[in-house]
């Protein structure tokens, strides 16, 4: 590998762990708080590639307000599958889990229903041309996602260690029933995990829809990573997320780039197995999976 | 005993012996009309009677590891298993189909052993979503590799199959092939459950602690559960392979087996009928449901999130209160309804 594709397949990997952060984060806040695991995740980020299809590709709206906008709407998405999926089968966390397969299936079919199946969704890319460093290139496209991702974590990361409502997420995540004692709503707190599981999902998936093909189906390698980032990183762990998103997006980026994609995604596989066999409790995790 | 005791004991013990014999019988009737339908069935309903033999392995078998507690997300993949490894053996060796099926199967063992390595680490949760990227590893490489799995193509012109001679492709051979293969999983399967393996099974989803603590070795059980459910559900993939004549990756895919836990949800796992259950009132709803083929996924997606939502012990919870109200009279029964009103409206 010369340093020009070296260079380059390691700003590829920065984006790469940028997006797995993004989307692996709310999966595991969401684990965090009262044990959601949400299989719709990744159709959270298929919902997030649709609102900036349709607000900046159909209606023309300005592409950063897409992005914008899409955060909010899928926030409500994950506020309503908590209220109508996770707090109803808060006793059973296979059965929530095993519901929200259920949910998305339901977002894939209105999603091909509403705008169709077939070939994938062409947005016109809203940031051409690229960005020079040192030999390399790299379009501003994907440039970008990184300073997104990184305001969204540390605002992230501000809101559950310096805000009050974050630190009471944060004593709900401990110990739910600790926390009620000391007067913190835990279904307000459930609610406010899915909220923002749904705002960093959709985040990532509007960032991602001009480079990534759109389609109703494209939630599917996506939840696949992001399960295998959680795993790797400690289940409910945040930080653990960050850091094994960090690990797997490099992993990725440089197997796909020395053999391909399909390889890259066996051996992202093959390391959570190895992770599970060396450290079951995965990097930063403190409970076994 | 008081006399009024006596006669009423007198009185139910036809009763009781129909009680006992009543799932007999009925499996009797069962059967026999299965039998019958072998011949009678249109070419269209014979297809998808042989698919639900198919599925009744898979489900039954996948009851038998949840009842450790685990719930797989890989058992598509390992019933994938089983079809490559038939097809594999069927093509290149040319054994007959009663030598391939059981190999399939221990292709299926073999490889759901490997899977377990790792899983054995995870429980709960972890376990499903660790069991579902091992599953979509072993996919992957069948996408992948061209020798000998053909990539994406998958494997075409598996023989038909044949027993000392007979063939089985025609469709009321095969039909009855399935049925007897069926039967034979099945019986065995129920038997198992309600061995002292089976027991030990339980005991560990009950409380896996306390069943350590009482001498049993739960990773060893559990990988025993795990690799029994493979080994059947590589049965159900050799049939497979067979009946379609090719397989691709995309036969094993994750729709395959979301659809497996909505029948396994909507019959219920608690006891050892619940799953076929679900399974037959699922096929039935899935035919209807014809008309409305791209709604589909919408549909037992909303199936699956009401059962769990609504009724999490499945059909099979309905069974014991069905009885109930058949013994009951009218009167008490409305006086239940309300009750059971009032309640529901307190509740939300």
């Amino acid at each position: 590998m010369d340093t020009v594709t070296l260079i380059q397949t390691l700003l590829n990997s920065v984006v790469a762990s940028s997006i797995y952060a993004l989307v692996a984060v709310g999966l595991a806040l969401a684990f965090g708080v009262m044990k959601m695991a949400n299989f719709a995740h990744g159709e959270f980020f298929m919902v997030g590639a649709y609102c900036v299809y349709v607000l900046y590709a159909l209606v023309g709206l300005p592409f950063p307000l897409a992005v914008i906008l899409a955060i909010p709407i899928v926030a409500l998405f994950g506020l309503v599958a908590e209220r109508l999926i996770f707090r109803p089968t808060r006793k059973n966390i296979l059965a929530g889990f095993m519901a929200t397969a259920g949910l998305a299936f339901i977002l894939q079919v209105l999603a091909g229903q509403i705008w169709g199946v077939g070939i994938a969704k062409s947005i016109p890319t809203p940031y051409m041309g690229a960005a020079d460093v040192g030999d390399a290139t790299i379009g501003w496209q994907r440039l970008i996602v990184i300073p997104c991702a990184f305001a969204m974590l540390l605002a992230l990361r501000f809101f559950l260690y310096r805000v009050k409502l974050g630190k009471a997420l944060r004593a709900c995540a401990q110990d739910p029933e600790i926390a009620a004692l000391q007067g913190i709503r835990t279904n307000r707190m459930t609610a406010l995990a899915m909220a923002l599981a749904g705002a960093s999902a959709g985040l990532a998936g509007a960032l991602m829809a001009p480079i990534h093909s759109v389609t109703p189906y494209m939630g599917h390698g996506v939840i696949l990573i992001a399960f295998v980032v959680v795993i790797v990183g400690g289940m409910a762990s945040i930080e653990g997320a960050i850091l094994a998103a960090v690990i797997l997006g490099f992993i990725h980026t440089f197997v796909t780039t020395v053999t391909d994609n399909l390889i890259a995604t066996m051996v992202g596989v093959g390391f959570m197995a190895l992770t599970l066999i060396v450290r079951p409790q995965g990097l930063l995790g403190r409970e076994r999976a | 005993m008081s006399a009024p005791e006596e006669v009423a004991n007198t009185g139910l013990a036809s009763a009781t012996a129909l009680r006992r014999f009543a799932p007999l019988l009925l499996l009797a009737a069962v059967l026999a009309v299965l039998c019958v339908l072998g011949f009678e069935l249109r070419p269209y309903h014979r297809e998808l009677a042989i698919v639900f033999f198919i599925n009744v392995i898979m489900v039954t078998s996948y009851r038998l590891i949840t009842t450790t507690g685990d719930w797989s997300f890989a058992h598509v993949v390992l019933m994938g298993a089983g079809s490559y490894g038939a097809a594999l053996i069927a093509k290149h060796a040319g054994l007959p189909f009663g030598v391939v099926v059981p190999m399939a199967g221990i292709t299926a063992a073999i490889v759901g052993a490997a899977f377990i390595i790792p899983l054995l680490r995870t429980a709960g949760f972890g376990f499903f979503i660790a069991s579902f990227a091992m599953g979509e590893l072993v996919r992957l490489i069948w996408v992948k590799v061209q020798f000998p799995f053909g990539g994406t193509r998958g494997i075409i012109n598996i023989p038909s199959p044949e027993i000392v001679g007979l063939r089985l492709s025609p469709p009321v051979p095969f039909y009855f092939t399935c049925f007897i293969v069926m039967l034979a999983a099945v019986f065995i399967m129920w038997r198992l459950d309600r061995s002292r393996i089976g027991n030990a099974w339980k005991s560990i989803h009950s409380d896996d602690l306390l069943a350590e603590c009482v001498g049993i070795d739960v990773a060893r059980y559990r990988s025993l559960a795990f690799i029994t459910g493979a080994f059947f559900a590589g049965i159900a993939g050799a049939l497979l392979a067979y009946r379609m004549g090719s397989i691709d990756p995309r036969n094993f895919d994750l729709t395959t087996m979301i659809y497996l836990i909505i029948w396994v949800v909507v019959g219920g796992t608690t006891t050892f009928w619940g799953p076929i259950v679900g399974l037959v009132v699922v096929t039935i709803a899935f035919e209807w449901s014809r008309p409305l083929l791209e709604w589909r996924p919408l549909m037992f997606g909303g199936v699956l999130i009401f059962f769990l939502i609504f009724l999490p012990g499945g059909l099979e919870s309905l069974f014991p209160k069905v009885g109930n109200a058949l013994r009951t009279p009218p009167g008490q029964q409305f006086q239940r309804l309300r009750t059971w009103f009032t309640t529901f409206a307190s509740r939300t």
